[in-house]
C-alpha cells in the first residue's frame, strides 16, 4: 500500500470518528450548547482542555523553536504550562461558581456595566479571530502536504468537518470530539519520539532520554549536542544567550496570556462543581505535559539527527572538532540516496534547500556568523567554504519530517498527519465556540434583544458559528500578511486586558466600573501601541516607527513580552481610578462574596 | 454575622494557600529556571545543569503537583469551613 492510500485511510477514519461522536452528542438547549450542561467529569474536561489548548503551533512548531535556539526558548515550555497554575488558583473555580456562559458576561455583571461587557466582547473577538486564522492555515498546509489536494480544497474540507460537529454539537459535541482528538494527537506525537529516543540513547521515555547517554559516542546526550553545534559555529544549546529580563517578561506574558484566553476559560464552565474546576486544571496540565515534556526531547534529538545527517563525522568522538573527522555529506548522496528521500520531499515544499556554493560537490552546513574561534574556522580556510550551504531549514519540518528522518514505517507518518489535523481542528472548534457565544449571548441576547427565546438564541448561536467558520476559512485562504505576528497580538491582548480584569473582579471588592473600563483600555492601548510601533501599524510592513531590534526596544523588552507590562498598567490604572471614584454598589459586593465560596454552585445553573 | 466571619476566615486561609503556591510557582520557573540558574549551575544533571532541567522539565512537573496539592488542600478547607458542595 502506498503512503498516499495509508494517509487517506488513517485521516478518513479519524474524521469518521469525530463525526460519529458529534451526531451522538447533539446539543438541544443553550446550556448544552454553551457549557455541555455542566456534566463533564474533570478528567474528561482536562483532556478536552488539553486538545483545545494545544494548537497547530504546539504540535508542529514548538519543538522546532526549541531545536534551533535551545535553552533560551524554554520560555515557551514554562509559559504555556505555568498559565494553568494561575487558572487553577486565581480564575477557574470562581468563574465556575459564577455559573454563567461567557467571559464578557462575568465582566458585565461584576462591573455592572454594558460598556465593560462590550469592551470584553471586542477583546475576545480580536483574540479568537486572529488565533483561528492560524489554525485554518495549519489545516490547509497539512492537507496539501499529506493528501496531495490543493491548499484551498484542504481548507474547505476542514471547514466542512468543523461545521458538522461544532454547529450541531456545541460545547457538548466539541468536548467529546476533543477527547478523541487528544488521543489521536498524543499518540501521533509520542510514537516517533519514542523510536528516536531509543535509537539515540536507548531510553524508551524521551523525557529521560534527553538527560541520558548518547549511545554512539558514550557522552551525555546534551553535552554531545553542545559539542557538535559549537563545532559548527552555532551558539551552544544549553547556554543562556538572551536578555534575562526579556526572558522573564516573555514567560510571564505567555503565562498570564494563557490564563486570559477566553476559549480556555470557558472550558471550566462545563464541570459540575467548583472543586472539579480546580482538579480539572490539574488534569489539563497532566495531559498537556505529556506533550510538553516530550517536545524538548523531540527538538534536541531532531537537531542532532539533522546535523549528523549533514556531517556523518558528528556521530562519534567527543572532543571539540571531532565533527570534521569525516567530510560533509555529498551533493550526489542527497540527490540519490534512498534513505535521504525525505530531504528531496521537503525540498519540493520549499521548507528545506541547499546549494553547493564552493562547487566541491559537498554540502557543508555551518554558521558563518559564529565561526570565529570555533573549530569550523579551520575548515573554512582548508576547504575554501563560501558560506553555509544548507540554505533553508524551516522550524516546522522538525516534527513533521521526524518519522521520515528516522526511517519509521508508513503508518507512523499517516498518524502524524492525522495528529497535526486533530491539533488544529480541536483548537479551531474551541475558538469558534467562544466567538459564537460572545456574539449570540453577549451581543444579541445581552445588548440587542434581551427577550430572545432560548430556541432563537440557540439558532443565533449556530448561525454566528457558521458565519465565523466562513470568515475564518476565507481569511485562512488569503492569510493577511500579519499571520505570523498574531501570536504576539493574541497573547498580548489576553494578558493586558482579560486576565487582569477577571482577577481584580474576583480578588478586589473595591475595583468599580470606571476602574475596570479605564484599566482595560489603558492595558489594551499601551500593548497595541508598543506592538504596532515596532511591527508596523496593523502589521502593514514599512509603517513601523521604530526598528524592531533588541537594541531599540524599551529596556530591552520585546513586543511579544509587552503583555506583562500592559497587564501591570491595567492593574495600576484600575486601582487609581477606582480609588478616586465611588465604591461598587452593595449587590456587586454580595456577588463577589458569593463567588468566593464554593457552596451553591449547582443552583446557579438555572439561567 | 457568624456566617460572615466564617467566610472571612475561609477567604483569608484561601489567600494564604494561594500565596504559598504562587511563591513555589515563581521559584521553580523564574527562579531556578532563569534568574537563579547561575547559582545552582554547579549541580549537574544529565550532561547539563539543574537550571536547564527546571526550565525544560522540572518546572512543568512542579506545576502539576502544585495544582493537585492546591485542589486537595482547598477541598479540606471547604469542609473545615462548611462551604463544600
Amino acid at each position: 500500500m502506498d503512503q498516499f492510500t495509508l494517509n487517506l485511510i488513517v485521516i478518513g477514519l479519524s474524521f469518521a470518528l469525530y463525526i460519529g461522536i458529534a451526531i451522538y452528542t447533539r446539543a438541544g438547549s443553550t446550556s448544552e450548547f454553551y457549557a455541555a450542561n455542566r456534566g463533564v467529569s474533570p478528567v474528561m474536561n482536562g483532556m478536552a482542555t488539553a486538545a483545545d489548548w494545544m494548537s497547530a503551533a504546539s504540535f508542529i512548531s514548538m519543538a522546532g523553536l526549541i531545536a534551533f535556539t535551545g535553552y533560551d526558548n524554554s520560555t515557551y515550555l514554562m509559559g504555556w504550562t505555568g498559565g494553568y497554575v494561575l487558572l487553577a488558583l486565581l480564575l477557574a473555580p470562581y468563574l465556575r461558581k459564577f455559573g454563567k456562559f461567557t467571559v464578557p458576561e462575568f465582566i458585565g455583571d461584576r462591573f455592572y456595566s454594558q460598556t465593560a461587557r462590550i469592551i470584553g466582547v471586542i477583546c475576545l473577538l480580536i483574540i479568537s479571530i486572529t488565533y483561528v486564522i492560524g489554525q485554518m492555515t495549519g489545516v490547509g498546509v497539512t492537507f496539501s502536504r499529506y493528501l496531495e489536494v490543493s491548499n484551498s480544497t484542504g481548507l474547505w474540507i476542514g471547514a466542512a468537518l468543523v461545521f458538522c460537529y461544532a454547529v450541531l454539537g456545541g460545547m457538548k459535541g466539541i468536548t467529546y470530539t476533543q477527547v478523541a482528538q487528544y488521543v489521536v494527537l498524543i499518540i501521533a506525537y509520542t510514537i516517533p519520539a519514542v523510536f528516536i529516543a531509543m535509537q539515540l540513547t536507548g531510553h524508551v521515555l524521551p523525557q529521560t532520554g534527553l538527560f541520558g547517554t548518547h549511545d554512539a559516542s558514550g557522552a551525555k546526550f546534551l553535552a554531545k549536542l553542545d559539542q557538535v553545534v559549537t563545532d559548527l559555529g552555532f551558539a551552544n544549546y544549553t547556554g543562556h544567550h538572551k536578555s534575562t529580563l526579556d526572558m522573564v517578561l516573555f514567560t510571564l506574558a505567555l503565562m498570564i496570556g494563557t490564563a486570559g484566553l477566553p476559549h480556555v476559560i470557558i472550558r471550566f464552565f462545563t464541570v459540575p462543581k467548583v472543586s472539579d474546576a480546580r482538579a480539572s486544571a490539574g488534569w489539563a496540565l497532566v495531559f498537556i505535559a505529556l506533550l510538553y515534556t516530550v517536545a524538548p526531547a523531540v527538538g534536541s534529538m531532531a537537531r542532532f539527527n539533522l546535523t549528523a545527517t549533514m556531517w556523518p563525522g558528528a556521530v562519534t568522538g567527543t572532543e571539540a572538532g571531532s565533527t570534521f573527522s569525516e567530510p560533509a555529506i555529498s551533493l550526489e548522496q542527497i540527490e540519490t540516496a534512498p534513505e535521504l528521500q525525505w530531504m528531496r520531499n521537503w525540498q519540493t515544499t520549499g521548507l528545506l534547500s541547499w546549494e553547493d556554493k564552493n562547487g566541491d560537490g559537498l554540502i557543508q552546513y555551518y554558521n558563518e556568523a559564529g565561526a570565529e574561534g570555533a573549530p569550523v574556522a579551520e575548515q573554512i580556510a582548508a576547504q575554501n567554504l563560501q558560506g553555509n550551504e544548507l540554505t533553508t531549514v524551516n522550524n516546522d519540518i522538525m516534527v513533521l519530517a521526524n518519522p521520515e528522518i528516522a526511517n519509521l514505517p508508513g503508518w507512523v507518518i499517516a498518524i502524524v498527519a492525522a495528529g497535526g489535523l486533530a491539533a488544529a481542528l480541536s483548537t479551531a472548534a474551541g475558538l469558534l465556540l467562544a466567538i459564537s457565544g460572545a456574539v449570540s449571548h453577549d451581543l444579541i441576547k445581552g445588548a440587542i434583544n434581551p427577550n430572545i427565546s432560548e430556541k432563537n438564541e440557540l439558532m443565533a448561536a449556530r448561525i454566528s458559528m457558521g458565519v465565523s467558520i466562513l470568515v475564518a476559512t476565507i481569511l485562512g485562504l488569503n492569510p493577511p500578511g500579519f499571520a505570523a505576528q498574531t501570536v504576539a497580538l493574541a497573547f498580548g491582548l489576553a494578558a493586558s486586558s482579560i486576565f487582569p480584569v477577571l482577577m481584580m473582579g474576583i480578588f478586589s471588592k473595591r475595583i468599580n466600573k470606571q476602574g475596570a473600563i479605564w484599566g482595560m483600555l489603558a492595558g489594551i492601548l499601551s500593548t497595541l501601541l508598543y506592538i504596532f510601533a515596532y511591527k508596523g501599524w496593523f502589521f502593514i510592513s514599512g509603517t513601523n516607527m521604530l526598528e524592531d531590534t533588541a537594541a531599540n526596544w524599551l529596556f530591552g523588552i520585546s513586543p511579544a513580552s509587552f503583555g506583562t507590562v500592559g497587564a501591570l498598567i491595567n492593574f495600576i490604572v484600575a486601582y487609581a481610578v477606582s480609588s478616586a471614584t465611588e465604591e461598587p454598589p452593595v449587590e456587586v459586593i454580595e456577588l463577589v462574596e458569593s463567588i468566593r465560596v464554593p457552596r451553591g454552585a449547582g443552583d446557579a445553573v438555572a439561567h | 454575622m457568624s456566617d460572615r466571619q466564617s467566610s472571612n476566615a475561609y477567604w483569608q486561609a484561601n489567600l494564604r494557600i494561594i500565596w504559598v503556591c504562587l511563591i513555589i510557582w515563581a521559584l521553580v520557573s523564574y527562579g531556578f529556571g532563569i534568574i537563579l540558574r547561575p547559582l545552582i549551575s554547579s549541580i549537574s544533571i544529565g550532561g547539563t545543569d539543574l537550571g536547564f532541567w527546571f526550565a525544560q522539565q522540572g518546572s512543568i512537573l512542579v506545576f502539576i503537583v502544585l495544582i493537585f496539592w492546591y485542589a486537595a488542600r482547598m477541598n479540606r478547607l471547604d469542609r473545615e469551613h462548611g462551604v463544600d458542595e
